[in-house]
């Protein structure tokens, strides 16, 4: 493994490290001192240099593992990706915006060379050199999205646009938090956002929907969604629920900093121009507590989150048993002095 | 404001004379970089200077989708229009530099669909031209009914057989032929989709005799883009930019928000899309909604309207633009 | 019987109305059980449909079979089968051959329903194209989100997986594609700490 990546494990002996780079360019996802729900999107455009906004998909020092770790997930578990027929050239249309977007965005890594149809691909991180014909799915190892999918990090949807709505019709989740693509494929945006509680009646998947089937092929979009993971799993599927349960109950006062994450999906949103489609990906970023209050305005905000979000948001988002035992790491970092609104630190 | 996506800078390539009514543009870009694929049935939209007024009218894309060298567009001289066919027809030339939105597609191909059954009237074929050429390169199933008036106004008929053959049928209102859609329709297996793209009165007799068939309405697709209607000049409060404008018997209420210099959004400027739709804070009068996306409830109790279409007669209007 | 009455439900959660005989060319209705009855109201206002009417019926997994009274209505086909299974291929191949102006109605459970409009989906029909009607029992289909098996004819809550034996508690939410709510097991975080099952779906 080259020294850009990390050698390290998602399960097991859990030795997944971030390094101080990525603690700095972590994407803390609170603008302020409380949460609840809302559309918060803005546009998907490049960012500070050095930030997981740089690129249209951001490439970091975890890469490498997290593929070793998809790879794993599939092995045991096939039906994590699936595609309805209907959906074969919406991969096309990722394969093309990912392929295009690493080989502008990190040529030392990633190459593309198209020749008309014939294209050639290289990924040196992992090794791969393939070629191709595009829009012949018999070129392939596999699928298209599946494809270029087991080489992007971050779990991947694809919505086909049709009837005045938006409907999951394929994905590559292996990294999800605590919903099953199996499931939820075929249904439509309201169908599978309809365990989230609170925010159907408060209007957001109205809104939501409305602001996405209007989305523009070069305009992409953006918005933050997070959750708490105990060790840092990432696949964190109902499927192997029964697995990973057990870990919320065996925290303690002493663990919990190393143990209890921040979960963060940086999630966003692409018209794809042949299909129709919009590609939604959502990309997982995890980072320790004790990692978290190095920054002392990440440790006072994430306190104050945490002690103040209603119950029921606690409970779907799964951390509800362990909430006291978190506050009570994270208070003493909490002096009560004002944060500055906004993400970056003070 | 077109939500963001960067508008694409062009020059027209080629202008041809398709028949007396229409003619074919070709635009390629100024800056040389490839144009965007997009998806059979995607419309942009025309940017055009005529003589101090600014005109931005849709229309269908009806080069290949997969073609990246250029875009074209046919367009019909509508001599009883506000004036964007009579200047792309009069003034738009070979060498002109003009602007293009990004392609929108409001009109998609159901791609679960076991079969497409496209039916055109006239120059609504040219968003079938880039479905079919979609179609074929993916292997769909498809067949075209198309309804021109005569041969001589047969646009791309020639070009169609050649290409597609017996899956191509042309009828001649000069010869009095006529499709046969209740037996077209009654004939076509489970999993069909048909789409209509033509004159009003097509588009309502398609949906009506599909749906007394029992098809239902989600297979039944059509695409109408409403050229704004002409009328009488009005005036309009706009609340959140503090000014008041006139618009004219010849321009949208929408131009005339552009004009002022104050953004509004829009993707379709036909009355179908929704993103234009806009509060009404106050009306003493008369809204003459003209478009598809309201509700009659809507519509009924005048708080909201569509300025790329709508108009408005009365002592007052006051929008929150 | 009558109209089921629903609590409000969660939006993945399909919603049911009453058959009404609709133009077509021709007219499948699929049922279970106590469905026999919507079968029977719809065609009886309609008389004129029966002529172009195929019934096919599966008695309820509750013992109610009213074979009977659907084969006193004197449609063009009627067929009995014995389980959801046994009816498949006959459905796919009516499916298969129909054209479009075919009307789909579905009666019964919510099992049965989602099963008929599962198939007339993948024969390229909108779902929306399917009429249903519930009646009688509201016994749950349950797909065990763990080993991905399909138990029919929950009633209880939690349950147990005819599959993998893990105990399941039934979600609300519901997949159209796999006609099925979901199961999860309920003591994942704490093994053994299964609480008493309720007769929640009767």
């Amino acid at each position: 493994m080259s020294l850009d990546f990390n050698d390290e494990t998602f399960r097991g002996d859990f030795t997944y490290r971030n390094s101080a780079r990525a603690i700095k360019r972590f994407p803390f996802p609170f603008p302020e001192d409380s949460y609840m729900y809302s559309v918060n999107m803005e546009p998907h455009v490049p960012g500070p240099v050095g930030s997981v906004f740089e690129h249209m998909f951001d490439v970091d020092e975890h890469y490498v593992s997290e593929m070793r770790d998809r790879a794993q997930v599939l092995a045991d578990d096939p039906l994590r990706c699936q595609s309805l027929p209907h959906m074969e050239l919406a991969g096309w249309d990722l394969l093309e915006l990912i392929m295009e977007s690493k080989a502008r965005d990190y040529p030392h890594w990633f190459s593309l060379h198209r020749d008309g149809n014939q294209w050639h691909w290289i990924n040196r991180p992992l090794q791969i050199e393939q070629r191709f014909t595009f829009m012949d799915a018999s070129t392939l190892p596999c699928g298209p999205m599946e494809y270029i999918t087991r080489q992007t990090q971050g779990d991947f949807t694809l919505q086909d646009q049709r009837d005045d709505d938006l409907w999951i019709e394929a994905g590559m989740v292996t990294t999800q938090a605590d919903w099953s693509l199996d499931f939820d494929i075929g249904m439509s945006f309201k169908q599978w956002h309809a365990p989230v509680p609170l925010a159907h009646q408060a209007g957001i998947f109205d809104r939501a929907l409305k602001f996405l089937l209007k989305l523009q092929h070069g305009a992409p979009v953006r918005r933050f969604n997070w959750t708490m993971t105990v060790d840092p799993l990432l696949d964190t599927s109902p499927e192997n629920y029964p697995k990973w349960g057990p870990s919320k109950t065996t925290m303690t006062p002493e663990t919990v900093g190393r143990r209890q994450h921040l979960r963060v999906e940086l999630q966003t949103l692409h018209r794809l121009p042949r299909s129709n489609a919009i590609a939604f990906p959502i990309r997982c970023y995890l980072i320790s507590f004790q990692d978290l209050v190095t920054v002392p305005k990440w440790a006072r905000r994430m306190h104050r989150v945490v002690r103040d979000i209603p119950d029921e948001l606690a409970t779907y988002k799964g951390f509800i048993r362990n909430k006291a035992l978190m506050l009570d790491y994270l208070a003493p970092f909490d002096d009560g002095l004002p944060t500055s609104p906004g993400f970056a630190p003070e | 404001m077109s939500v963001g996506a960067p508008k694409i800078p062009v020059v027209v390539a080629e202008v041809i004379e398709v028949n007396a009514l229409i003619k074919r543009f070709r635009f390629v870009r100024r800056d040389g970089l490839a144009m965007p694929v997009f998806s059979g049935g995607a419309h942009v939209v025309v940017e055009m200077d005529d003589h101090g007024t600014r005109r931005m009218n849709p229309y269908s894309l009806m080069s290949a989708p997969g073609d990246t060298s250029g875009y074209e567009i046919s367009v019909r001289r509508d001599e009883a229009g506000r004036g964007g066919s009579l200047y792309m027809h009069n003034h738009v030339r070979a060498g002109m530099e003009m602007v293009l939105s990004q392609p929108v597609n409001l009109f998609p191909l159901d791609a679960r669909a076991k079969k497409h059954l496209l039916i055109a009237g006239g120059i609504g074929i040219t968003p079938f031209v880039a479905q079919m050429a979609q179609l074929e390169a993916m292997g769909g199933r498809f067949e075209l009914h198309y309804s021109v008036r005569s041969p001589a106004l047969g646009a791309y008929v020639d070009h169609l057989r050649g290409r597609y053959g017996a899956r191509v049928h042309v009828y001649h209102d000069a010869f009095d032929e006529k499709i046969d859609l209740a037996n077209l329709l009654k004939t076509q297996p489970l999993g069909t989709h048909v789409y209509v793209c033509g004159p009003k009165g097509m588009i309502a007799w398609v949906h009506a005799t599909a749906r007394a068939m029992g098809w239902p309405d989600r297979a039944v697709h059509s695409e109408e883009f409403l050229a704004p209607p002409v009328g009488l000049a009005f005036d309009v409060s706009l609340a959140a930019s503090g000014k008041t404008i006139t618009v004219q018997p010849n321009q949208s209420l929408l131009e005339a928000i552009e004009a002022a210099g104050v953004d509004a959004p829009y993707l379709c400027r036909g009355g179908a899309c929704g993103q234009c739709e806009t509060d009404v804070l106050r009306c003493e009068g008369h809204i003459e909604h003209n478009d598809h996306w309201l509700s009659d409830d809507q519509k009924a109790s005048h708080t909201k309207i569509m300025p790329c279409v709508s108009r408005f007669r009365g002592a007052g209007l006051v929008l929150d633009r | 019987m009558t109209k089921t009455e629903f609590e409000p439900a969660i939006p993945s959660r399909p919603v049911y109305g009453v058959l009404h005989p609709a133009v077509g060319s021709a007219h499948l209705f699929v049922a279970d059980g106590e469905g026999a009855g919507a079968v029977c109201d719809a065609l009886t206002s309609a008389p004129a449909l029966k002529a172009a009417a195929h019934v096919i019926y599966i008695p309820g997994a509750n013992g109610s079979d009213h074979t009977g009274a659907l084969q006193a209505l004197g449609v063009a086909q009627f067929h009995r089968a014995p389980s959801f299974a046994a009816a498949l291929p006959r459905l796919t191949k009516v499916l298969a051959d129909a054209h479009m102006g075919m009307q789909i109605y579905a009666a019964g459970t919510e099992g049965l329903m989602a099963q008929v409009a599962a198939a007339a989906q993948a024969a390229g029909l909108p779902y929306e194209a399917v009429q249903m009607e519930h009646r009688g029992s509201l016994a749950r289909r349950v797909q065990c989100v763990h080993c991905k098996g399909v138990t029919e004819n929950v009633t209880l809550d939690p349950f147990q997986c005819s599959h993998c034996g893990l105990t399941l508690f039934v979600r609300d939410h519901f997949s159209r594609r796999l006609a099925a709510f979901q199961g999860v097991c309920i003591d994942a975080e704490d093994p053994g700490q299964i609480p008493a099952s309720v007769e929640r779906f009767k």
